[in-house]
């Protein structure tokens, strides 16, 4: 069967918005539609019939069971285009984009939009799980006698909500606290931590001074800038921070609200297609999708230091440059999602451990190193914000930009994921 | 914003009440609808060298425009229009009273005058004051009209756009063009197939398109077919990509002002278009203070804005391939440009500077594949802007003009997109007024 490669044609996100602030009335599916409204606003898609849509949010409301198609139906693009919601925790927004650049690689469809969103200001809470038992048992009952009976299962404390919690189901223990386990194993250290953040703020600053972003975003609310932005921070100044997670590590305590990425709110979009239908609609074709690989550890019973919740991108990541047969010197721009400054640094780590690389990946020695000066280099999560979904089409579209900018080249894609996952991906600028 | 007191005068008892105590009488203006016909009425036409040429009645007939020789007994005109291009006397002069007298008194509510002179050229000075007369004999006539009616003037130094001209003053699109000459020159000025849609095909710029008269622009240049670029600020963004979702075109998050504007519009247009053949220069800021307490950075922001941002803009797609033959650019001046306004040292400075560019430039836009550049200069227009004003000042400034109403952005839109079309390619260099005639000025 032929294949052909997709193009990634541009992208459209809005700013994003820290917890509870300026977007904490927006829904998920206020947040995507007017992500898509933007996408179709810059590359004049009224009406335009897509091959599809793929989207996602991690957390997401019951009644958001067809968020994706809602959204459509509520944006300028024609209501003939179909759409489908895709999760897979912080995975999902590069997930979407793999899904729709595999059906334009097999000639399934012309066109299409990989996107993401999520909102921690506007999450669904649920009803206290004994509260819901009741209200079953009351659904369920079929005479005025039975029903009463049920409603007396009523109590005070039912009225408690269920709210949901960034854990894992597995272990109870939060995203930070799996990651303070994992940085502490390896070795990172405060300093190196503070360091990458600062480097992120400063990076991503720069990036909106140069008018980087200019096409790569549509303000919403009033906010025109990624709200979490704080360009003249300083190893200085992150230095000052208390640790927020690995508290029981006492000393040993390095991660802070500095060095790992708030709660945020914000929404992306990816345009792909094929190059033909690029042409047609005489758009530019910034980058192509080359190949993704998605990897998963056993964060449950593995080992503490090696199989670490946010490790699986170590696992994956080497797979993926065989089987295109390429080293890190073969690209020219890096993007690790920073989770956390300690995720970033103990990945890197890893694939620098000769022993590690020959035991853990099966290769003759270290996987490499990345050059820190192709890493992140317009910012990355830590400045930027982390709503979990966005995340993916916020890389993909900023590295397919920079990719054209540099007249070609490669770009590496890493996002880990809660339950253990990590999803990596290439592109190749065009030219 | 509405304009509550013209709805007032226009209701039964607020129009009985307005006219016994002699208040103003603003008119509810003709403005055009897709599908209208260039004039809902006949026409009165007439001519100073007595028979009307027969290139003049087949432009009117090909419009649908039914052409009348004398008026009708005891029936109303939509138009009167007067080729006095043959006037060289002042003796001459009184064929237009002979000829306006009648008909303007048999004119309809929101009718149109037009008259058809040519401009003094120097050669001999009994000729060029009769002709400069005519000037005179419009602006004040203008200012007679009532109900919605205007008077204008054409001078016709070539026919070329003189059918895409006649169309555009007799119709609604001029509704808040009132008292103004406009110069028809030579120019390559094909007719549309489609009157309705004269920008189809075309690839139009409007810069500062979020909001108020530049959106209206965008949307009426898509409304005349064309695929229309909204540029503006990254934070306009969202409001932009409303517009552009609106009139089916595309965004440019664009600062005009910052060095690079120039190549990154270059570029935008390498990649997304085939050339560009209409370019609307409307962004501008306003940072009013007494010249006396004008900080540097209020001066030059709005010079690197509203004047140096065009002259860049226009020398770069000049000198590259990316416009089109026959072009198109509009600049946005204001009739602070041409009287000036307490207040606006700054603004005036580039309203008027626009003025010149668009003067001087005409040439070199000419030598570019027959392309045209002229002005637009607004006159009081209800808009955001001018909503935040004080209502009493804002009262009085929206009955100063002839017209005794505000004009609305779409007024300035319909001017603009004429401007933009191809059959408007004999007018040059010229700087049009949508003022209603305003009472400020020149």
């Amino acid at each position: 069967m032929n294949t052909r490669r997709a193009a990634i044609v541009g992208g459209n996100r809005i700013p994003f918005a820290r917890s509870n602030g300026p977007y904490s009335r927006a829904s998920n599916q206020d947040m995507l539609t007017a992500t898509l409204d933007g996408l179709v606003a810059r590359f004049g898609l009224q009406d335009e019939r897509l091959g599809e849509v793929a989207a996602g949010a991690v957390l997401k409301h019951s009644r958001d069971f067809n968020l994706t198609r809602e959204s459509v139906l509520g944006s300028r693009l024609s209501p003939n285009t179909p759409a489908y919601d895709v999760q897979q925790a912080c995975g999902t927004g590069l997930e979407t984009v793999i899904l729709v650049a595999n059906k334009i690689a097999l000639g399934q469809v012309e066109s299409g939009i990989g996107a993401g969103v999520d909102t921690t200001s506007d999450a669904p809470i649920a009803v206290n799980e004994d509260l819901r038992e009741v209200l079953l048992e009351v659904n369920r009952a079929r005479s005025v006698g039975q029903r009463l009976k049920a409603l007396a299962g009523l109590r005070p404390g039912q009225l408690v909500p269920s709210i949901p919690v960034n854990s894992e189901p597995r272990t109870g223990m939060s995203m930070g606290e799996h990651q303070a386990i994992t940085t502490y194993e390896w070795g990172i250290t405060r300093e190196a931590q503070d360091e990458l953040a600062a480097a992120s703020h400063r990076n991503l600053g720069a990036a909106y001074e140069r008018g980087f972003f200019d096409d790569l975003l549509t303000p919403f609310l009033g906010l025109a800038r990624d709200q979490n932005l704080r360009p003249d921070s300083s190893v200085e100044k992150l230095a000052k921070l208390s640790p927020a997670f690995g508290k029981q590590l006492g000393e040993q305590a390095t991660m802070t609200a500095g060095n790992s990425t708030p709660l945020t709110d914000g929404a992306s979009a990816v345009l792909l297609a094929s190059d033909e239908w690029a042409a047609e609609h005489k758009l530019p074709v910034l980058a192509h999708f080359v190949d993704a690989e998605v990897g998963a550890v056993d964060y449950v019973h593995g080992d503490r230091k090696e199989d670490g919740l946010l490790m699986a991108p170590v696992y994956a990541l080497p797979r993926l440059l065989a089987r295109n047969k390429l080293t890190f010197d073969d690209f020219d721009f890096i993007e690790i999602h920073e989770a956390f400054a300690g995720t970033v640094l103990a990945t890197l780590k890893a694939w620098e451990d000769e022993e590690f690389c020959r035991r853990r990946l099966g290769l003759d020695g270290a996987l490499g190193s990345v050059d820190r000066t192709k890493l992140n280099v317009n910012g990355s999560s830590l400045a930027a914000g982390h709503p979990f979904a966005a995340t993916g089409g916020r890389i993909v579209a900023s590295l397919a930009k920079m990719l054209h900018a540099n007249g070609g080249g490669r770009g590496l894609i890493s996002i880990c994921a809660a339950g253990g996952q990590g999803v990596v991906a290439i592109l190749e600028g065009a030219k | 914003m509405s304009d509550r007191y013209l709805n007032l005068v226009n209701s039964p008892i607020g129009s009985a009440v307005a006219s016994r105590v002699g208040l103003p009488h603003p008119a509810v203006l003709r403005r055009y609808k897709a599908g209208d016909p260039p004039l809902p009425g006949p026409a009165i036409v007439g001519s100073t060298a007595g028979a009307v040429p027969t290139a003049l009645t087949t432009i009117l007939t090909k419009a649908g425009i039914e052409v009348l020789d004398s008026l009708p007994e005891g029936a109303k005109v939509a138009a009167a229009v007067l080729d006095a291009r043959t006037v060289a006397s002042p003796g001459d002069l009184g064929g237009l009273r002979a000829f306006l007298q009648p008909a303007v008194k048999a004119l309809a509510a929101n009718g149109r005058v037009l008259v058809l002179g040519r401009a003094a050229d120097g050669k001999n000075v009994g000729v060029d004051a009769t002709r400069q007369a005519l000037d005179g004999i419009v602006r004040s006539l203008a200012k007679e009209l009532r109900r919605g009616a205007t008077a204008n003037l054409l001078w016709v130094e070539d026919e070329a756009s003189l059918e895409s001209a006649l169309r555009f003053f007799l119709s609604g699109k001029s509704a808040y063009v009132d008292g103004q000459p406009l110069g028809l020159g030579a120019g390559e000025a094909p007719n549309p197939s489609d009157w309705e849609r004269p920008l189809s095909g075309k690839t139009a710029l409007v810069t500062g398109a979020a909001r108020g008269i530049g959106a209206a622009i965008a949307g009426v240049l898509a409304r005349d077919g064309a695929h229309v670029i909204c540029a503006d600020l990254t934070a306009a963004g969202e409001a932009l990509a409303k517009v552009a979702n609106r009139i089916g075109g595309t965004t440019l998050h664009l600062d005009v002002a910052s060095p690079e504007a120039p190549q990154r519009l270059l570029d935008h247009l390498a990649s997304h278009t085939d050339g560009l053949d209409v370019l609307i220069h409307n962004a501008g800021i306003t940072r009013d203070k007494l010249l006396a307490n004008m900080k540097p950075e209020q001066w030059d922001s709005v010079l690197a804005v509203n004047l140096e941002s065009q002259l860049r803009i226009n020398e770069a797609l000049l000198g590259s391939d990316q416009l089109n033959a026959q072009s198109r650019v509009v600049c946005l001046s204001s009739t602070t440009g041409l009287s000036g306004n307490r207040g606006q040292t700054n603004y005036g400075a580039t309203k008027a500077g626009v003025i010149g560019l668009v003067r001087s430039s005409a040439a070199a836009f000419a030598k570019h594949g027959a392309s045209t550049i002229n002005a637009v200069a607004p006159g009081f227009i209800d808009t955001e802007m001018t909503a935040k004003m004080p209502l009493a000042t804002r009262e009085v400034a929206r009955r100063l003009s002839s017209l005794q109403q505000a004009g609305l952005p779409i007024d300035v839109a319909e001017a603009v997109s004429w401007l933009s079309s191809p059959g408007a390619g004999g007018v040059n260099g010229q700087v049009l007024r949508v003022c209603g005639q305003n009472l400020v000025g020149a």
